[in-house]
């Protein structure tokens, strides 16, 4: 769509929008070229188009099918210029510059090419722009008046219709073979082709940008057209990223949103509030009404793409499911009662104190959110800490990234990844471990498919043929497919490999490295109970396969290694970690621009919830409790004195409250039911607990056993900063009033100051985000020089960003690591004690899908849900064949934990004695079949392996019908008197 | 007895086979000992199915013949239109990039090295990668495809770019109405393409080839695989050309019936297995082409003329032509005419020449009304410019093109509007859809003739300026060069569109 001037709104920190202007084809990096644009000096790199230096020199040349997201076409014929001593017209978007050429943009010949061009594009589209949703967001209708299009010549003859795609039925009411009807099967965007101009910007935001190639152009001459291979776009490849929507200059491919709503009139640029990838977009709106969100072109973590979910799901923050008023309770079995703001607060405090009192200071606690902002996180845990007067904070990283967090500040000094996104640009050789990214990170998932059509090699290591071994045109790929539980040794055997071949580089390792420490890992990874043959029975990887992936990655150039919670989730989570890192580190892969250990975060500010302190054995910056220094510092600041004993894990506060000795929590933001292992352990916590306060959009699982419930914000309601996967501090901005009525840091502020009304402390008294985040740059040096000016400035800033690092810091550990030398670890592997046996034959692991989002709670509640309405049980052809199943069977999925029923889809895209689901729906239950084991340093839960066995069944199982029973006794809300 | 019967597709056409068989029965009839040898065709179409008997080391020339005719043939009671050369329409051409065809057994390499074949790869392989190249440059020789571009300079484009590979890539995309010059030789001189590609791979690094062949073509598609097979049985493909340590090896692949992939850039498209639409450039094919690769894409011709440019040296070749279109054309002669066929001469004769002498002009004896040269994008070119002589800037000079070098007659009793009409018909059937001025500008184009066919006469300018659209904007030459026959057809016979005309009906 065209770009819009829309003027910027008057808030104290701007909108965030940059000029957007259109250059027409990609910025290129080469050497300085000069040129004469219409007699005007202008000074590009080499290999720019002579479009984009007229752009650059303020010279629009009309366009269509070029747009700067996309190599140059050169479809449209609108771009034509002259240049001197050069026949023709050539195409300003295909041409490059070169010293000294002198093009001119605008002569009389050109004028007339120009206008015959449009000419003959409008005599095949309808006239109907008054009507059309793309008007005044036409691009077709812009180049009409730039052109000067007065007057369209042609005429049908008189034995004959004018040939055209947008009549259904000619004047003598013969059936037009040209018209196709609207395909509207997509539940956000309609496909007109009556409108279509054939550009071919969609099929190649389909191909360049997306990488899925879901679209091409069928037919040939004037029969071209848009198509998808299939009866709609809905029963198409297509992943509904739009990208095409993004492209197209017409209406053809279009919102529905602006369809009913029409163009919106202002414009904001915020942060997409699922995944940890942290895309930029711009909500654009009218009035508090949101249109459409827009990929902006300017997000330097998307580079202007987007996925269904940031750019499509967003109708939850609208949902008639949201809850709006503040509800207490008196015991579970009650029904919801709503009060006001005041009541429900002061019942909580009150409830809070009286706990305290009853069952001593550490009795309660609370749980951050990976969702909220970096500045609301950080208020929930120094409620804790500075209000409660202990530690006990944690955070759904705990079952997520706590393994990175360890491992890499193990080896490398620093809990988070080392790279940017952009850095998979340089990448020539790329692991993926334990993440599926098309589903999970789909927009990185697009830009590292991007690379691998440019010919960098793929090593992924996972139980499951993921679809990124599907990428149309790549190049050489290997498949490591592990038996489930496995990763340390199948990571080690791959060192192994590399060491005992004579492959690792030796001057990295002297030069930036322990190497008392390299030796003794040396002398342990090259025993030959390493080596690949002697782990393929344990691991399933057969031992040459594994060979040449190791070989590979060794010697392919820049080495880069992406991974999940596939490598977290698991009783050696943090071992792999620091196997990942040592292999990179023996590799020489670590420090500079496409190489690098980069996980990839889930949530959208998982990371920024972990640098903000969430975890109760760390202040803000991953300083431990212990330390008296930063202690001391943050009781001056915060004027309390504070506990120097880390607090209570996630895990132990339910074992407290089963033991009767841990009673009241603040839940904000996350729904620990659902989302946590072994989900009857978490309700029999719960359960004991007197005081449970869940701060959230919906009436979530986790609030079947609250009594306080605090309305939450969305992300579009409220200022803020949210850190993704890459470090980048992004910024979240107030398009809209919040529904509740307050920001989740306003509610955190008036749930302290309700506790603190009670113990006599001081008020807290923040006015606007920007404070708290002014009070985190004072006490946490990794985010010194952050501040809402620095973020309006600079878009994003990756931190650390203080005196040393102004703007932040794209590259970690570039000349040496934070620890100061890179710290190889000894990897022992050590099986999980979760194995298989004649009662549980199989391995179930977990993972989660394109459409649906985590828990569901958002994405259940918009259209997405189409594309996924039930989780499914992936069980191979053999597996299913044993047991007499089919595709959409009911099947009985049975672990130690408990049991639940789905329907099982037979495919080879697991391996046999692997089944897998996915967690997105609260009827399903996946997580009462998990165990609780978990990981030896961190406590994160082993979802990934769980030995299970699969049978026939009826129907949900007896769990999952009395559990739907009590939930829903669990959210009546009593009629209001 | 030596007995010549052709295996070309033309001669096949009009029953060369069948004629074969009756000669094999017949000879056995009389206990004959008889050697059947397939040839290429000599190009004389009229005369097709051409068989020759060798008498004396005198190959003599009776036909057509039928397959009827066999028994009177080996009794001896036909007569003979005497030594095939001494044929005038044969006798007054210059063959060197013909100069086997028809002459040998096709899939023999005996008989190809016995008339001359890899003396040029011979030469080469002994030569510089520069040497080749200069040799290239020096003979003249240009894009016998059409667009006439100086072959050498778009070798020395693919030796000088850096890659990990390049490529030849012969376009065998034989499209063009009244064209066959592709197909003759490929069916009548495989290995001589064969030895122009290695030499091209050798001067520019190349080491691997491909011929596309068009699917229309299946005698030349058989026969050139079955070539290339025993190219590479007797070495002369492979890792070591015929001993020199040098690497080339080919392979045919086929089109898809589209007539827009003869155009260079979709041709690479189709070759990749992908939808054959045009690219545009830059980037050149020379430096972004196959795969990414720099690759040379040449005509069928032009690299068949490069054996005979290695044999007997660059200054030999230039010594033929006129101006700057050096070295010989092997023109094809077809439509109207008396005598159609292959007729290989050096530039410059005069088209009035090749029309009323060479063809004999018209086979209806009706007065010539109007020549297309070059294919359905062609000029046609009127009587009054018969004194053209043909060359690249000469036809230029007229605002028509040689093309691929097919020329095609027509009588008085041409509709030149209907002809008009049916050039911009063509390129809305072939278009490829990628650029504005042609897929929608060729549909415009037959309604608005249509328009003019009615009497509306205001439409002419509104077709003028579409010309010039297509012209200025189109993406290739299908877009491109629609507007020459159309325009040419409108400025020499500007009474057919004319709307009397109508109403004198």
């Amino acid at each position: 769509m065209k770009d819009f001037i829309i003027p910027g709104q008057n808030d104290a920190w701007g909108n965030g929008i940059q000029d957007e202007t259109d250059r027409g084809t990609p910025a290129h990096t080469g050497a300085p070229v000069t040129l004469t644009i219409d007699g005007m000096e202008i000074t590009v790199p080499a290999g720019t188009s002579v479009m984009r230096a007229a752009s650059e020199a303020g010279i629009q040349v009309p366009k269509l099918c070029a747009t700067d997201s996309l190599e140059a076409f050169g479809s449209c014929r609108l771009c034509a210029v002259e240049i001197e001593g050069r026949r023709g017209t050539p195409a300003s978007c295909t041409t490059p510059v070169h010293a000294g050429m002198k093009v001119h943009t605008q002569t009389p010949k050109l004028r007339k090419l120009r206008k015959g061009v449009m000419e003959l594009y409008i005599s095949d589209h309808p006239l109907d722009c008054l009507t059309c949703a793309a008007n005044n967001d036409c691009e077709l209708q812009d180049m009409a008046g730039a052109v000067g299009l007065r007057d369209v010549r042609y005429e049908a003859p008189k034995n004959a219709a004018l040939a055209n795609h947008f009549e259904a039925r000619d004047t003598s009411g013969a059936t037009n073979p040209e018209w196709l009807p609207k395909d509207d099967s997509n539940p956000y965007f309609t496909y007109d082709a009556s409108k279509c101009i054939v550009c071919n910007r969609c099929v190649r935001a389909c191909e360049e940008v997306q990488g899925t190639f879901a679209l091409t152009i069928e037919g040939r001459g004037f029969d071209s057209r848009v198509a998808v291979g299939a009866e709609n776009f809905m029963a198409s490849d297509c992943v509904s990223c739009g990208a095409c929507v993004q492209a197209c200059p017409t209406a053809t491919l279009q919102e529905k949103s602006v369809i009913e709503l029409g163009t919106p009139d202002r414009s904001v640029v915020t942060t997409c509030a699922y995944c940890g990838v942290g895309c930029s977009f711009k909500a654009e709106m009218q009035g508090d009404q949101l249109v459409r969100m827009v990929p902006y072109k300017h997000g330097k973590a998307n580079r202007g793409h987007s996925c269904v979910k940031g750019r499509f799901a967003y109708g939850y923050a609208s949902h008639s499911d949201r809850i709006l008023n503040p509800m207490i309770r008196d015991s579970v079995d009650q029904p919801w009662t709503e009060v006001s703001w005041d009541e429900a607060l002061s019942f909580a405090a009150k409830k809070l104190v009286g706990l305290q009192a009853k069952y001593g200071q550490k009795s309660i606690g609370v749980i951050t959110s990976s969702r909220c902002t970096n500045e609301e996180t950080y208020l929930v845990q120094k409620l804790t800490r500075a209000v409660f007067g202990n530690n006990n904070t944690d955070t759904c990283a705990r079952v997520c990234h706590s393994p990175t967090g360890y491992g890499l500040g193990q080896t490398f000094g620093t809990s988070a990844g080392t790279q940017d996104f952009d850095s998979v640009e340089k990448s020539d050789v790329i692991i993926v471990i334990g993440a599926n990214p098309t589903d999970g990170h789909p927009v990185f998932a697009s830009r590292l498919r991007k690379r691998l059509r440019q010919g960098a090699k793929l090593i992924v290591v996972d139980p499951r043929r993921i679809d990124l071994l599907h990428t149309p045109h790549m190049g050489e790929a290997h498949h490591l497919p592990l038996k489930p539980g496995t990763n340390v040794a199948v990571v080690s055997a791959m060192s192994h490999v590399i060491v005992t071949e004579g492959l690792v580089d030796e001057a990295f390792i002297k030069e930036r490295c322990d190497l008392e420490a390299w030796e003794d890992y040396k002398a342990f990874i090259t025993q030959d109970r390493h080596a690949p043959e002697a782990t393929e029975a344990l691991t399933n990887v057969p031992a040459a396969a594994l060979r040449d992936a190791a070989r590979a990655f060794a010697t392919g150039g820049n080495g880069a290694i992406y991974y999940g919670l596939g490598v977290t989730e698991h009783s050696q989570g943090s071992t792999t970690v620091m196997a990942i890192a040592n292999l990179a580190m023996m590799t020489g892969n670590i420090g500079r621009e496409g190489v690098g250990v980069n996980p990839l975060r889930g949530q959208n500010n998982v990371q920024g919830s972990c640098d903000m302190g969430s975890f109760p054995h760390e202040f803000p910056g991953y300083r431990h409790v212990h330390g008296d220094e930063v202690r001391q510092m943050f009781e001056q600041v915060w004027g309390v004195s504070l506990d120097a004993e880390p607090g209570l894990r996630i895990p132990n506060m339910l074992d407290a409250a089963v033991d009767g000795t841990f009673k009241g929590l603040y839940c904000q933001g996350e729904d620990i039911l659902q989302s946590d292992p072994d989900t009857k352990h978490v309700a029999a916590g719960l359960a004991a607990m007197d005081c449970v306060i869940v701060h959230d959009l919906f009436l979530n699982e986790t609030a079947n056993y609250a009594h306080v419930f605090l309305p939450g914000s969305t992300f579009l309601e409220k200022d803020g900063t949210f850190t993704n996967a890459e470090r980048r501090i992004n910024r979240v901005r107030k398009v809209m009033a919040p529904k509740n009525g307050y920001a989740d840091w306003e509610v955190t502020q008036m749930l302290a100051n309700a506790v603190l009304k009670e113990t006599g402390g001081a008020r807290w008294t923040y006015t606007h985000p920007a404070e708290i985040m002014d009070e985190i740059a004072a006490t946490t040096p990794s985010f010194a020089g952050v501040d809402y000016a620095v973020l309006e400035e600079q878009g994003s800033v990756q931190w650390p960003c203080n005196e040393e690092h102004p703007v932040g810091t794209p590259l970690m550990h570039v000349d040496a690591f934070v620890r100061g030398k890179g710290r190889f670890i000894v990897t022992e592997y050590i099986p999980t004690d979760e194995k298989t046996g004649p009662r549980f034959p199989l391995l179930l692991t977990t993972g989660r899908i394109l459409s649906q989002y985590n828990v569901g709670a958002q994405t259940r509640r918009t259209e997405n849900s189409q594309w996924h309405d039930q989780d499914l049980l992936e069980i191979h052809p053999h597996d299913a064949e044993n047991r007499g199943l089919k595709d959409g069977d009911w099947v009985r999925l049975a672990s130690r934990s408990g049991e639940i029923s789905l329907r099982a889809i037979v495919t080879d895209r697991v391996s046999p004695g692997v089944v897998y689901t996915t967690f997105h729906h609260p009827d399903t239950q996946a997580n009462v079949i998990t165990t609780d084991f978990s990981d030896w340093a961190t406590n994160c839960p082993e979802y990934k392996v769980t030995a299970v066995q699969v049978a026939a069944s009826n129907g949900p199982s007896d769990w999952q019908q009395s559990y739907t029973a009590q939930a829903e006794k669990a959210r009546r809300i009593a009629a209001a008197e | 007895m030596k007995i010549y019967v052709p295996m070309d597709s033309a001669a096949k056409a009009l029953g060369a086979d069948e004629v074969a068989d009756a000669l094999i029965v017949e000879a056995q009839n009389r206990g004959l000992e008889v050697e059947i040898i397939r040839n290429g065709t000599r190009g004389m179409i009229w005369l097709e199915p051409l068989v020759e008997i060798e008498k004396d080391g005198v190959r003599l020339a009776y036909g057509p013949i039928a397959p009827e005719d066999a028994a009177a043939l080996l009794d001896g009671h036909i007569g003979t239109l005497g030594p095939v050369e001494d044929i005038p329409f044969f006798a007054r051409q210059t063959r060197l990039t013909f100069a086997r065809c028809g002459v040998t057994d096709p899939l023999s390499i005996a008989d190809y090295e016995a008339h001359g074949g890899f003396e040029g790869l011979k030469r080469a392989i002994t030569m510089s990668q520069d040497a080749i190249i200069d040799e290239v440059k020096l003979s003249g020789l240009r894009g016998r495809g059409g667009a006439g571009f100086p072959t050498g300079i778009k070798w020395d484009t693919v030796r000088l770019a850096h890659a990990p590979q390049k490529y030849i890539v012969c376009n065998a995309d034989e499209g063009d109405s009244g064209t066959f010059a592709d197909r003759m030789i490929m069916e009548g001189d495989p290995f001589t393409l064969i030895e122009g590609m290695t030499i091209a791979g050798i001067g520019c690094g190349a080491t691997k080839g491909y011929i596309y062949i068009r699917s229309e073509y299946p005698d030349a598609i058989a026969v050139m695989t079955r070539a290339v097979e025993i190219a590479r049985g007797a070495g002369a493909l492979g890792a070591d050309v015929l001993g020199s340590g040098k690497a080339f090896d080919m392979e045919v692949r086929t089109g898809a019936g589209a007539y827009v992939c003869g155009e260079e850039t979709s041709l690479l498209n189709s070759l990749e297995g992908k939808r054959g639409v045009v690219r545009a450039k830059p980037p050149l094919p020379a430096l972004e082409g196959f795969l990414g690769r720099p690759t040379v894409v040449n005509n069928v011709i032009s690299l068949a003329t490069v054996p005979v440019i290695f044999a007997k040296g660059a200054a030999h070749y230039a010594g033929f032509g006129l101006g700057r279109s050096k070295g010989t054309m092997p023109i094809q002669i077809a439509g109207n005419v008396q005598f159609g066929g292959l007729f290989e001469t050096a530039f410059g004769m005069p088209l009035g020449e090749l029309v009323n002498t060479v063809a004999g002009g018209t086979a209806s004896g009706r007065p010539v009304k109007a020549v297309q040269v070059g294919g359905p994008l062609g000029a046609y070119l009127h009587p009054d410019q018969f004194d053209t002589p043909f060359g690249y800037e000469e036809f230029d000079g007229q605002k028509a093109l040689i093309g691929h070098a097919g020329i095609v007659v027509f009588d008085d009793n041409a509709d030149m509007l209907s002809m008009a009409r049916f050039a911009m018909e063509f390129c809305a059937v072939e278009s490829c859809g990628k650029c504005t001025p042609c897929r929608i500008g060729a549909v415009r184009g037959v309604e608005t003739i249509d328009r003019i066919a009615e009497g509306d006469t205001g439409a002419i300018e509104l077709l003028t300026d579409l010309c010039e659209v297509m012209t200025d904007g189109s993406l290739c030459a299908l877009g491109g060069f629609t507007p020459f026959p159309v325009m040419s057809a409108l400025r020499h016979f500007p009474e057919d569109f004319a709307p009397q005309k109508e109403a004198a009906e």
